[in-house]
């Protein structure tokens, strides 16, 4: 039995306003607040770096300070830690590279147990694998425009 | 339209049951009622898959040894679960020397194996069989949803997989006071909702589709029961479900509630809108309702597990999710 046209309209609207709606206040300030959490550790990071190593280039130090985040979340998420933080900060743990990190790392520790070739490294990439692919594509897409721009 | 409800001629016995419940539903309001609980949701087990197998089988070899029965006395297993091609029960049955019937209705699988069973029975077929359905929550969440350690954020309409398995064992001999004497089979219905996360939506109409045709083809009122209980609507779809069914001119009051309500506490259990899953609704029946029932706190009672046949694949290609209930009548006699 398949409710269809209106009736199906009618329903679904029903169902929108009985529905609890997400609080959008209180997950937004959360959001907000986490994400500038990680990206002032991220600062302090690379800030100690250049402190403590005064000589290093700083493209150095950004690509240090990003391997150390990344390396935290890693563990973090493996510990069961950061599904924690995600869950109470929602977008603002997703943004950061934190986010991309916990998004390799949390397939790969569930999927180890169907192997580490077929299991492992196949499902490394479900959840990441659209962000490389689309991220790859339009930085294509906006390379040729910025060609173009440049040929006229 | 046809009648889709079952009397059976002899009503058939519930003889036992048995439950094994999780940490976190261990720790609900219903803890005094399990059979079983679990410390931890592993069981030293490798996989997740494997965890549930166990909590599975553990669960039928209690009824048995409760029953004081041997797997010769059994003449079948009616079971079902949410993982891939059932596969929970299949290695669940792998441990028993006992005939096997695989069944899926998601969540309402309990239903389905409940109606099977009786009618075998009543039928004269067979004797005595086990009626069972398992889930867990960490097998469940990653098949139909991220995996486990994923920082994302739980949608404030979704619902808690339980983590369990609950059994039950029908006899065509009166052995018990507690008797199923009548089964509305449920059909497919699907309004449209497409949102995953919103199962409580997707199923509510199934189980006002199941309860009206039961209400019709009985000819009794949601007052004829003690408890109305459906499987795992949760507390957003129970309301839908009260008032979709009141404008059919059909009132489910206090003696109304869901399993996916009863089996967590809300506010501490951080459960958005209460449980769900194939052994939700096996949980709390075989556990709470039936201690109840024994007690004599409830006479009459309706079951109606209800199920959301969502597939994930199905979901991805744009595919509305259907739903199913079953309801079945449990009397004291």
């Amino acid at each position: 039995m398949k409710l269809e046209g209106n009736e199906k309209k009618e329903y679904l609207a029903f169902v929108r306003k009985e529905s609890p709606k997400t609080e959008h206040a209180k997950t937004m300030t959360r959001a907000f607040f986490l994400g500038g959490i990680i990206c002032c550790i991220g600062q302090g990071i690379s800030d100690l770096l250049r402190y403590l190593a005064p000589t290093l280039e700083e493209k150095i130090i950004m690509s240090f300070t990003l391997l150390i985040i990344i390396t935290i979340t890693g563990i973090l998420t493996g510990f069961g830690i950061y599904d924690k933080i995600g869950d109470w900060g929602g977008a603002g743990s997703i943004i950061p590279i934190t986010g991309f990190a916990n998004s390799i790392v949390s397939p790969a520790i569930e999927r180890k147990t169907e192997g580490v070739v077929l299991g492992l490294c196949n499902n490394m990439f479900t959840i990441a694998g659209p962000v490389i692919v689309i991220g790859l594509t339009v930085s294509v897409l906006v390379g040729l425009i910025y060609w173009f721009i440049g040929v006229i | 339209m046809k009648n889709r409800t079952i009397t059976f001629k002899t009503p058939i016995s519930i003889q036992e049951t048995a439950t094994i419940a999780g940490p976190k539903e261990g720790a609900g309001p219903l803890k005094d009622y399990y059979h079983n609980i679990l410390e931890n949701d592993v069981l030293g087990q490798k996989s997740f898959e494997s965890a549930e197998i166990k909590i599975h089988t553990y669960t039928i070899k209690h009824m048995l040894n409760r029953a004081k029965l041997k797997e010769n006395d059994i003449d079948c297993v009616f079971c079902g679960d949410l993982l891939d091609e059932i596969i929970g029960c299949n290695y669940t049955m792998r441990e028993f020397d006992i005939a096997f019937m695989g069944l899926y209705n998601a969540c309402a699988t309990f239903g389905e194996a409940l109606i099977l069973g009786a009618t075998m029975l009543d039928a004269g077929h067979m004797e005595k069989v086990i009626c069972s359905t398992a889930s867990h929550f960490s097998s469940a969440e990653r098949k139909f949803r991220y995996p486990l350690e994923l920082g994302s954020q739980r949608t404030p309409l979704s619902q808690w997989t339980v983590t369990g398995a609950g059994s039950t064992l029908l006899s065509k001999q009166d052995v018990s006071k507690i008797k199923i004497t009548m089964a509305t089979v449920g059909r497919v219905v699907d309004y449209g909702v497409s949102d995953a996360n919103d199962m409580g939506a997707a199923m509510a109409p199934a189980a006002m589709d199941t309860l009206i045709a039961h209400f019709r083809d009985t000819g009794r009122k949601p007052d004829y029961y003690d408890l109305i209980a459906t499987g795992d609507l949760g507390h957003s779809g129970s309301r839908l479900l009260q008032k979709l069914i009141k404008e059919k001119n059909i009132e489910l009051n206090d003696n109304y509630t869901d399993c996916g309500i009863l089996v967590y506490n809300r506010e501490s259990q951080d459960v958005q809108q209460g449980g769900s899953g194939t052994g939700c609704c096996s949980l709390v029946f075989n556990s709470y309702i039936y201690t109840q029932l024994k007690r004599g706190k409830y006479k009459k009672i309706l079951l109606v597990p209800t199920g959301a046949l969502v597939s994930k694949i199905s979901s991805l290609q744009g595919e509305t999710i259907p739903a199913i209930a079953h309801a079945v009548a449990i009397e004291v006699l």
